[in-house]
């Protein structure tokens, strides 16, 4: 019996983790549409997320049954056709609900769903089926270029809807896969370096310091590199620092004032620094053991925004305190240490790159949700794994738990 | 691909591990900052988010009389607030409102100049109980309307104590940045004059405090359990000298169409039995809130009756001060109490060339001291200020006080008026003064004004034995120093009142207008003549009365602005305040209306008990 569960869950400690949280987040979705007075988005959005959570199961269950090799055979159409979706969002893609500026939503028929959603998952099945086949680790600059533009086309798309928090997952893919597939570190940072050059521009000095130290450390590293690609790395950072101020005029209004405000929240506590302001005081007042189930104040009378679906981890943390905070950190770390140890252990290339994709990804929506509602971290609109609200979210993140599953084990 | 490798695989997830505790233990490091360390600070923030304070009017405290009448109390009134998330929604509210409390377009843009995010906006202080019911009834079509009972001030007697007793308002805003009040808030009721004003940290008490729980939209939510209140501190209460029943006959016998007023004095201890003045208003519409064009009336109505005239107007004293003259002489020996002036009183005498007229035609022939008194002759004064001299006179008149105030415990009160030396000509009229000045000042004109409450001391000392404390309206004030005449002899105090007595007795000046059935009237009348009505002078009566042969029992004076006659305006007003006052003292009837024996032979029918 023990034996058939682990056969049919793939790793027991992730099934369950995930089984946990999802029960969790419903009920904090339940206590998020606890107000003082009623909203009819949030009220009844639990009963929603149960039936939502019923069809993640019907989907595990249904990839339990599809043979691994036709998961890697439909990783590159799948691809294909999320680049595609992708693209139609941008022109006849709608909003929902909170994110209602975001033309993130396809709707067909009765079905509306993001497609940013599944194409995290299809980018994480093509680069490993790209990156599984080469007979060489991607230790070039060069060899990162087909990797590169595999993220970087859906990256682009959603950037373009525009919805920053979900490309910032398919940053986290990217780097997860090519550390999994044996980039060095370096090359890695390297790879990084224009967009750090991007943020640290906005003063002259400091770029000007970490400019001269990658020149420095391109000639340290300088017989793993062609010459051709030094310069293009030198290129890159000095191109980010040249349009670092361009592209900080083009932001909107609001996209500054994110940026601003995280440095600061109390430049503008009514109005842009507004979120981050409730929610820590949300999640400070929660104290160690919080205001109790359902009984948070900041949530009550509205002073959370996004309670239910960016912001729910502050409800969490009011109602529950710090203990809820710590043992949520904990279930992830489970899940995320599960989904690492899955990856080690196996030896086919192709699942490895997988399970260490979704855990790339996953990585990063933790730590951005999460650490948006203590301020560490600029405000971007991301849901929390198997926590907040939405249907897509939620039944792509148990496709990757059943694709994790079916992967395990099959040699 | 080396990644086929079990130890190429070890040691990239031994680096994921890394990752992970690095990226989490930094959160629950953040998260225990902000929720362990920090905690305090939050919780405070989350409260102040969502409770608003709204204060807490503690009960002023009540204002008894010396009966233990009471003269100013609470009632349950109502006030509206308002407590709306932005300009626009508070507009509305108040738009809603506007039929049920009657609200103007002006009042309206007031209430929007005062708006403040997040404070509740008193829209009415005082809302009457039918339109608190139907907003009660039908909250639900005024969001974010707040209603709550506030004590409200009463003034039980109404415009018959409105000029003692003062009245409540709103605290403005240049009495908020004075030094008096840098404990209150705005929107709190003070007292504006009078005795609210005299005591008003007494009375006030301490405001208490209650909260408004809202949500982010600063819509007001349900309940408030366990969010403690503070009832705050009820005034103290406190007692005066007046005589709320005094006062309210005061009121009903003064002469509705003049102006004036009444003071009435306690001779044991200078309490303030009734401080009157005329015209008067209702104390009460203050307490509702006066709208600008009520203010507007009050203040520009010619008959000022906001003007206290009791204790801020200033009249020439006229022959009431011929008693200060009298009592000066004697004390330096200058007349002796039985004396004769030398010349007789002819309607008039030379002075030098100059002529000066008695105010009787017919002359007072020789006269002592208080035949002198009694048929207030300018004759005898005319002499008897030559015998004091200028510089002598004006020394006394200084000494004895009429250059300052009483010092009654009301916070505005006018000094008398009174020439320090014969530099005043010079400084005020640009002249140096000749000897004969004082002819003017011996019979109570040239420049000397006094109000109705500095002259009421001056014949407190009169009835007591010289000596006068300062009048006061507190009961069992702190004790001051004793306010002294002159030396004066027990005799030569006989004569003066002697004198007094003789205005009131058959051929005084005031026989008539003053003779009482049962007690005893002593006074002095005066006919000021004014520099802003040349033809009607202020009518003067100060005096006092008591049982037949018995020390007073009340001083009284009564000053009609252009009454015109002294004794035939002022002295009744005296006699009929003394003889209502005694009456119930002494456990007699009272009747309904009192004549004085002039009003009965002017009805034709001899007063019964004329003597």
């Amino acid at each position: 019996m023990g034996n058939l569960f682990k056969r049919w869950v793939g790793d027991p400690a992730l099934f369950l983790a995930a089984l946990v949280m999802t029960s969790f987040g419903i009920a904090m979705i339940y206590s998020a549409g606890v107000l003082n007075i009623p909203s009819p988005i949030t009220e009844g959005a639990w009963i929603l997320q149960i039936q939502w959570a019923a069809i993640s199961l019907v989907a595990f269950v249904v990839i339990r049954q599809i043979g691994p090799r036709w998961i890697e055979w439909v990783a590159v159409p799948a691809y294909v056709l999320c680049v595609i979706l992708l693209l139609a969002t941008l022109f006849v893609g709608t909003g929902s609900g909170t994110a209602a500026g975001v033309r993130s939503f396809l709707e067909i028929g009765p079905i509306r769903f993001q497609p940013s959603e599944l194409a995290k998952l299809t980018t994480i099945l093509a680069l490993a089926r790209y990156l599984g086949t080469r007979p060489e680790d991607p230790a070039t600059l060069r060899a990162l270029v087909n990797p590169a533009a595999i993220v970087g086309v859906p990256f682009v798309l959603v950037i373009l809807q525009p919805d920053l928090g979900t490309a910032l997952a398919f940053v986290g893919i990217l780097f997860a896969a090519l550390f999994w597939a044996g980039t060095p570190i370096g090359l890695l940072a390297l790879l990084m370096s224009p967009g750090i050059s991007l943020v640290l521009s906005f003063d002259p000095r400091i770029w000007a310091a970490s400019f001269v130290f990658l020149v420095f450390a391109l000639y340290l590293y300088r017989y793993r590199l062609f010459l051709v690609e030094s310069l293009a790395v030198v290129l890159a950072n000095l191109a980010a620092g040249t349009i670092s101020t361009p592209l900080w005029d083009s932001l909107a209004d609001y996209q500054q004032n994110r940026i601003l405000v995280f440095l600061d929240p109390s430049v503008d506590p009514r109005g842009a620094g507004y979120h981050v302001v409730q929610s820590m005081v949300a999640i400070g007042s929660g104290g160690l053991t919080g205001n109790g189930f359902t009984e948070g104040t900041q949530k009550r009378f509205d002073f959370l925004p996004e309670q239910h679906t960016d912001f729910i981890f502050s409800v969490i943390g009011e109602e529950l305190g710090y203990l809820g905070t710590i043992l949520t950190l904990l279930l992830f770390a489970v899940i995320l240490y599960r989904l690492v140890r899955m990856a080690e252990g196996e030896a086919d290339p192709f699942a490895g790159l997988v399970i260490f994709g979704i855990f790339g990804a996953w990585l990063v929506h933790v730590f951005v949700n999460v650490g948006m509602t203590v301020g560490m971290v600029p405000v971007t609109g991301i849901p929390l794994p198997f926590v907040s609200y939405g249907g897509t979210f939620l039944l792509m993140s148990w496709v990757a738990v059943a694709v994790a599953a079916r992967l395990v084990g099959e040699d | 691909m080396r990644l086929v490798h079990a130890h190429r695989r070890r040691q990239r997830a031994t680096g994921a591990f890394a990752i992970i505790t690095i990226v989490l233990g930094s959160l629950a490091v953040q998260f225990f900052r902000v929720q362990v360390f920090q905690s305090n600070d939050y919780v405070l923030q989350s409260r102040s988010n969502r409770l608003r304070p709204l204060p807490v009017a503690a009960p002023r405290g009540t204002i008894f009389d010396r009966n233990g009448r009471v003269l100013a109390d609470n009632v349950p009134g109502y006030v509206v607030l308002v407590l709306r998330e932005s300009r626009e929604s508070t507009r509305q509210t108040l738009e809603s409102l506007r039929p049920y409390l009657g609200l103007s377009d002006e009042r309206i843009e007031t209430l929007m100049g005062q708006y403040q995010r997040w404070e509740p906006l008193v829209v009415e202080i005082d809302t009457d109980f039918e339109a608190v019911s139907v907003l009660q009834e039908r909250r639900e079509d005024f969001p974010g309307i707040v209603i709550e009972m506030r004590p409200k001030r009463r003034y039980i007697g109404g415009s018959a104590v409105s000029h003692v007793l003062g009245y409540v308002n709103e605290i403005t805003a240049e009495e908020l940045a004075g030094p008096r009040f840098t404990e209150y808030e705005p929107g709190i009721l003070i007292g504006k004059v009078g005795i609210e004003r005299q005591y008003e940290e007494r009375l006030q008490g301490r405001q208490g405090v209650r909260y408004l729980e809202v949500d982010a939209l600063g819509r007001i939510v349900g309940s408030l359990a366990g969010i403690e209140e503070d009832a705050g501190d009820p005034g103290e209460d406190i007692h005066l000298t007046l005589d709320l029943e005094l006062m309210e006959w005061i009121h009903s016998i003064f002469p509705d169409s003049l102006a004036g007023a009444v003071i009435a004095l306690d001779p044991v201890d200078g309490g303030v039995l009734a401080l009157y003045s005329a015209p008067t208003f209702d104390p009460n519409a203050f307490v509702n809130g006066l709208t600008p064009a009520e203010w507007a009336v009050l203040e520009s109505d010619p008959e000022m009756p906001l003007f206290n005239r009791a204790v801020t107007g200033t009249y020439p004293p006229g022959s009431t001060w011929k008693l200060a003259a009298a009592a000066i002489a004697v004390d330096r020996g200058v007349v002796g109490p039985r004396e004769f002036m030398p010349e007789p009183c002819n309607g008039g005498i030379f002075i030098g060339d100059d002529y000066r007229r008695c105010w009787d035609e017919e002359g007072h022939g020789y006269l002592d001291l208080a035949g002198a008194i009694a048929n207030s002759c300018n004759v005898y004064f005319y002499q008897l200020g030559l015998r004091v001299g200028l510089d002598p006179l004006l020394e006394e008149g200084i000494r004895i006080g009429f250059a300052e105030q009483s010092g009654i415990d009301l916070p505005q009160e006018s000094s008398g008026t009174f020439p320090e030396g014969r530099e005043y000509w010079e400084r005020i009229f640009g002249y140096t003064p000749q000897e004969n000045e004082v002819l003017n000042l011996a019979i109570g004109q040239g420049p000397n004004s006094q109000t109705p409450l500095k002259m009421a001391q001056f014949y407190l000392a009169l009835a007591r034995d010289g000596t006068a404390p300062t009048p006061h309206l507190l009961e069992n004030p702190d004790p001051t120093e004793d306010w002294r005449l002159p030396n004066m002899s027990r005799e030569s105090m006989e004569v003066l009142r002697e004198g007094m007595r003789g205005v009131a007795s058959p051929g005084g000046t005031a026989y008539l207008g003053t003779a009482l059935e049962h007690w005893e009237v002593l006074g002095k009348t005066g006919t000021s003549q004014n520099p802003q009505d040349t033809l009607r002078p202020h009518a003067w009566f100060a005096g006092m009365a008591g049982p037949w042969g018995e020390d007073p029992e009340i001083v009284v004076v009564a000053l009609v602005e252009f009454g015109e006659s002294g004794s035939g305006v002022a002295a009744p007003l005296v006699s009929k305040t003394a003889d209502f006052f005694l009456r119930r003292e002494h456990g007699m009837p009272l009747p309904d209306s009192i004549q004085t024996l002039g009003e009965h032979y002017n009805f034709g029918r001899p007063a019964p008990w004329a003597r």
